[in-house]
């Protein structure tokens, strides 16, 4: 059951034209700035298959950028996003990738700022829905059935039991989850698929932890 | 949680309540939230289609690309002082349907029902029967969440996805869905809402998705016309006691299959159908130039 939500089917409410390439581009976007939690210098775009074909038309490149900015949705900027962006000193560039993935609309987001940098690829499988397929190279086996928090952490003891804890104090219990790391006590990230909704509150607090370093839900 | 028709008619056979009722509730349990959440959201949806079908019929919108724009007005217009074939609710029903994906292909504000391409057949439904059955507010909510319960059954075991299964995914399911919820509202059954839904997607069954250019305009904004007016016809078949030889999951079942072996030409890549024709290459290169898609 991909979707779980009545709301997934009468909704979102979007600036148009497009469900899958602009509310589900806006929404990808959204993420990768929520993760990188700051606004960007550089943002380099790669768009695949359909998403690469057609993002013109469908305004899938203003709501990316719109997204990156922070703008959801429904944000009746998003058309102007790019000139925004621009205004705002952020260097976007489009690339239009031959390669095919697993899925038509599939975009990868490099966002930079000074020495700091984060690489997302995401897929809008429909009606506004997005899924999250790799973080830093971290590939994310989400089974897109529950609600997800992604929580980028430093690889040291107890991050993990932190967490977990503040979940279980808040009654939200885990239904699966992976950890991965990219080298003993470097970069990790925690993948956390949970039964219940995790408010922004509970969020930010996550956030808060030692050797937290960034946090973002997927989908509700 | 309900995950076929079957099951959502068997739990309000045995609560005797409403689809719109499960859904609320399905959506309450599901998300932890109050009866007062899930309905105040819906509101917020309900104002956003209700805004996009006014600007549609009263404002001349006209898309980025110039092809669309203006057709629900003009055919709104044309009812107002005409004495129509088809009838006043019939084409109002298509107007609305048409103006407000006119809207949304202004990059103006819509609500996706299920997607956005399809987002003028459900709302365009519900506000040509505002005017004729006169609901209360609560009842044009509850007409959202039964269209909402079969888009969910559809989007669960099928697609509402273009790329992924043509427009029998989007303008099909919205048609279906606003078939079943119209029921509902004229005073039917649960199993006969279960009847439209059938009906409805059968007759677009096979639809394809070849938008010109790639846009979604032509022809989606016509198909939104064609699905809003299935819709009804469809509804009044099932309430008048006419029912489908295929049950509506079996006929779900045969989209998703259909969607599995239709050409990838004409699952919204713009390569094949209608984009595929003199007149839609030639507007393609209008709108884009020559470089290649």
């Amino acid at each position: 059951m991909k979707f779980r939500s009545v709301f997934d089917i009468i909704g979102p409410v979007m600036v148009g034209p497009s469900s899958s390439h602009t509310a589900g581009a806006a929404r990808i976007g959204l993420v990768a700035r929520h993760l990188f939690q700051t606004e960007p210098e550089r943002a380099d775009i790669h768009l695949y298959g359909s998403f690469a074909k057609t993002y013109q038309g469908h305004g899938t490149d203003v709501a990316l950028v719109g997204g990156i900015l922070g703008f959801d949705t429904h944000d009746t900027r998003i058309p102007e996003a790019i000139k925004l962006a621009e205004e705002r000193g952020i260097k976007v560039t489009f690339i239009e990738e031959e390669d095919e993935h697993d899925h038509p609309n599939t975009v990868k987001i490099r966002l930079g700022k000074g020495k700091e940098q984060m690489e997302l690829m995401g897929i809008s499988i429909g009606g506004g829905k997005v899924e999250v397929k790799e973080l830093n190279g971290f590939k994310l086996r989400l089974s897109g059935n529950h609600p997800a928090i992604l929580v980028v952490h430093n690889d040291r003891y107890g991050a993990i039991a932190s967490v977990s804890a503040l979940l279980a104090e808040n009654e939200i219990n885990i239904g699966h989850m992976e950890v991965s790391r990219k080298d003993k006590g470097k970069e990790a990230l925690m993948v956390i698929e949970v039964d219940q909704n995790v408010d922004e509150e509970l969020l930010a607090e996550i956030g808060t932890l030692a050797s937290i370093e960034k946090v973002t839900k997927i989908h509700d | 949680m309900f995950h076929n028709v079957k099951e959502l008619l068997e739990i309000t056979e045995k609560r005797n309540i409403p689809i719109s009722e499960v859904m609320i509730e399905q959506e309450m349990e599901i998300h932890n939230r109050t009866r007062e959440e899930v309905i105040a959201q819906m509101d917020r949806n309900l104002t956003v289609m209700e805004q996009a079908v006014e600007r549609g019929i009263k404002e001349q919108v006209k898309s980025v690309s110039g092809l669309t724009g203006g057709a629900g007005k003009k055919l709104y217009e044309y009812i107002q002082t005409n004495d129509t074939l088809a009838g006043p609710l019939l084409l109002d029903a298509v107007a609305k349907a048409m103006a407000t994906n006119e809207v949304n292909a202004a990059m103006g504000t819509i609500c996706a029902t299920p997607t956005a391409g399809s987002a003028g057949v459900v709302p365009g439904v519900l506000f040509s029967l505002k005017e004729k059955l006169k609901p209360e507010r609560e009842d044009m909510l509850r007409f959202l969440f039964t269209s909402g319960a079969f888009g969910f059954v559809v989007a669960n075991n099928a697609s509402i996805s273009g790329a992924a299964g043509g427009c029998q995914a989007e303008v099909g399911s919205a048609a279906g869905m606003a078939a079943a919820a119209a029921v509902e509202m004229a005073g039917g059954t649960p199993k006969q809402s279960a009847e439209a839904m059938a009906i409805t997607l059968k007759n677009m069954l096979g639809l394809v998705c070849d938008p010109v250019a790639g846009l979604v305009e032509v022809p989606c904004v016509k198909r939104n016309a064609a699905g809003a007016s299935n819709a009804i016809v469809s509804a009044d078949l099932a309430l008048a006691g006419i029912e489908s030889r295929i049950p509506a999951d079996e006929v779900i079942d045969a989209m998703y299959r259909i969607g599995q072996t239709m050409p990838s030409a004409l699952r919204e890549t713009a390569e094949g159908g209608l984009a595929a024709t003199p007149t839609g290459r030639r507007l393609q290169k209008e709108i884009f130039g020559d470089k290649p898609r």
